[in-house]
């Protein structure tokens, strides 16, 4: 079963970040003018089959987390066609749902809301919850005079108790310290083991590499290259590599 | 696509909105109480003691029955109307259904209008009018207020991320609603003319049918009520399909 098909998708962004005030809108209107284009992602065709763990590539820019925003279906395609079945959850910015004001149950309960979990399946997780983050002391407090490891503790327990048949990650595995990262690891091969699927975006080529037996490589929007990690990983330390001595921006020209 | 508990989420939103406001509040919701009162006060003895006035004797529940559904108009839509991009982290971030966000803005004032309409009810009371079987048509009228401000919740929000002053806009359309909406004059001195007009308001049938139910005892004129319905289940659906067109490009735009 395929849970997430890209069929030559393209997504831009105008240059002005979109956003713009009644007066600007209007000048638009009358001079005709359209912002500028940036594209962040251009024809990139790939899916993931159920149980696959797929990791994604690629320098600041080169359009990962937008393709991860295309997978989570929080942005719709420009061009071409993104297909998704089965339980997609996310881990995108942990602590996104998260609210200074409100205690870490409080939050707790609120975002095991967001991620799907009925009221029910909140209050079978909770305990599990509270125990997976590992600061029971600090629950009642207001997660505002926390300590920002603390907040990013509780917002990966909520979520990887979220029921998923694929988790979309961007780059969280650098939560907490040492031993807490070695226990979002250990949660994350344990769901693959159970057949679940991950889309896991990081700059550490180490981490794609333990975690992912395939992976992609983005370059300027575009797909260098699809297949195994360590091969996909070598071309793109080698480009990334001669690049920097180089030309910067050779990445562009480099086709498979 | 999104699979999870719907109400489950929306009760979570709705309690961190109020837990959020209040927590920061020392007074709590002696606020929503002291508002309305002040006001009452105020325009009491601006429209009896400065202009001169007939019918003072049930002024000050008259402008109750006008201030309570305008107050909660103009909070809930401003606050929906700002909601997305406040909460542009969830909308960006989080896999949620879009349009929980200005609806759960809204039903949060409802916990402030559920208090002043237990301040009008016991103001009413206290005023000797007592209570009548017209009273079974207030939730019938309310209800149609709150959906009424879903809708334009949904339109006002939706805009707003693509248009960042569409909440001055709502602002200034508030403070003119506040006049033409009969809060210190009755409908009677409404011209004929624009009566027609005042009914399709949904605030301002709103109030009328409240004067009605409340100090007259009756239940409110049919043509008053399929006007009320009508427009606020338009504005809601209208609301819909502008929000679900709109919401495309939330990402690109929030």
């Amino acid at each position: 079963m395929t849970l997430i098909e890209f069929d030559n998708v393209t997504k831009w962004f105008p240059h002005s970040g979109g956003r713009a005030l009644l007066r600007k809108h209007l000048l638009r209107w009358v001079t005709r003018q359209r912002p500028g284009k940036f594209y962040a992602l251009r024809n990139v065709s790939f899916r993931v089959e159920r149980g696959e763990s797929v990791g994604v590539v690629g320098s600041n820019g080169a359009g990962k987390s937008t393709l991860l925003g295309l997978a989570a279906g929080l942005a719709a395609p420009d061009g071409g066609s993104v297909d998704r079945s089965g339980r997609i959850a996310t881990m995108l910015e942990l602590g996104s749902g998260f609210h200074p004001d409100l205690s870490g149950t409080e939050n707790l309960v609120l975002n095991a809301s967001l991620v799907g979990l009925s009221r029910k399946q909140a209050r079978e997780a909770f305990d599990s919850i509270v125990d997976f983050a590992g600061i029971p002391e600090f629950m009642n407090d207001p997660i505002r005079t926390w300590s920002s490891g603390m907040v990013m503790r509780l917002a990966f327990a909520v979520a990887i108790h979220a029921r998923a048949d694929m988790f979309l990650i961007d780059e969280v595995l650098a939560v907490g310290d040492a031993a807490f990262q070695e226990k979002c690891r250990g949660a994350l091969a344990e769901f693959r083991r159970q057949g679940g699927s991950l889309l896991f975006v990081s700059h550490a080529a180490a981490s794609v590499a333990e975690v992912c037996s395939r992976a992609i490589w983005l370059d300027h929007g575009q797909l260098m290259l699809d297949g195994p990690a360590a091969k996909v990983l070598a071309a793109y330390r080698g480009t990334a590599a001669a690049g920097m001595a180089a030309t910067p921006a050779s990445g562009r020209d480099t086709t498979e | 696509m999104w699979s999870g508990d719907y109400r489950f989420v929306t009760a979570c939103l709705v309690e961190k909105d109020f837990k959020v406001r209040y927590r920061n509040m020392s007074l709590g919701l002696f606020w929503s109480l002291l508002n309305p009162i002040v006001m009452m006060g105020v325009m009491t003895f601006v429209f009896t003691r400065i202009f001169y006035n007939p019918n003072a004797r049930d002024f000050p529940l008259s402008i109750l029955c006008g201030l309570v559904p305008f107050n909660f108009y103009s909070v809930a839509f401003l606050s929906g109307t700002t909601s997305l991009v406040e909460n542009s982290h969830l909308v960006k971030r989080v896999p949620v259904p879009r349009e929980i966000i200005p609806i759960t803005t809204v039903l949060a004032n409802c916990l402030h209008l559920l208090i002043q309409i237990g301040l009008l009810l016991a103001l009413v009371l206290a005023w000797g009018k007592g209570v009548s079987a017209a009273w079974l048509w207030l939730p019938v009228v309310w209800s149609f207020e709150i959906v009424f401000v879903c809708g334009l919740a949904l339109i006002g929000s939706s805009v707003n991320v693509y248009v960042r002053d569409t909440r001055y806009v709502v602002e200034s359309a508030n403070t003119i609603l506040f006049w033409l909406v009969p809060i210190f004059y009755s409908f009677s001195a409404i011209p004929a003319r624009f009566r027609e007009i005042y009914q399709l308001n949904p605030i301002a049938a709103l109030v009328m049918a409240l004067r009605n139910i409340l100090l007259d005892h009756h239940a409110p004129a049919f043509s008053l009520l399929w006007r009320l319905a009508a427009v606020s289940c338009a504005t809601l659906l209208v609301g819909i399909l502008v929000f679900r067109r709109l919401q495309r490009q939330f990402y690109t735009y929030l």
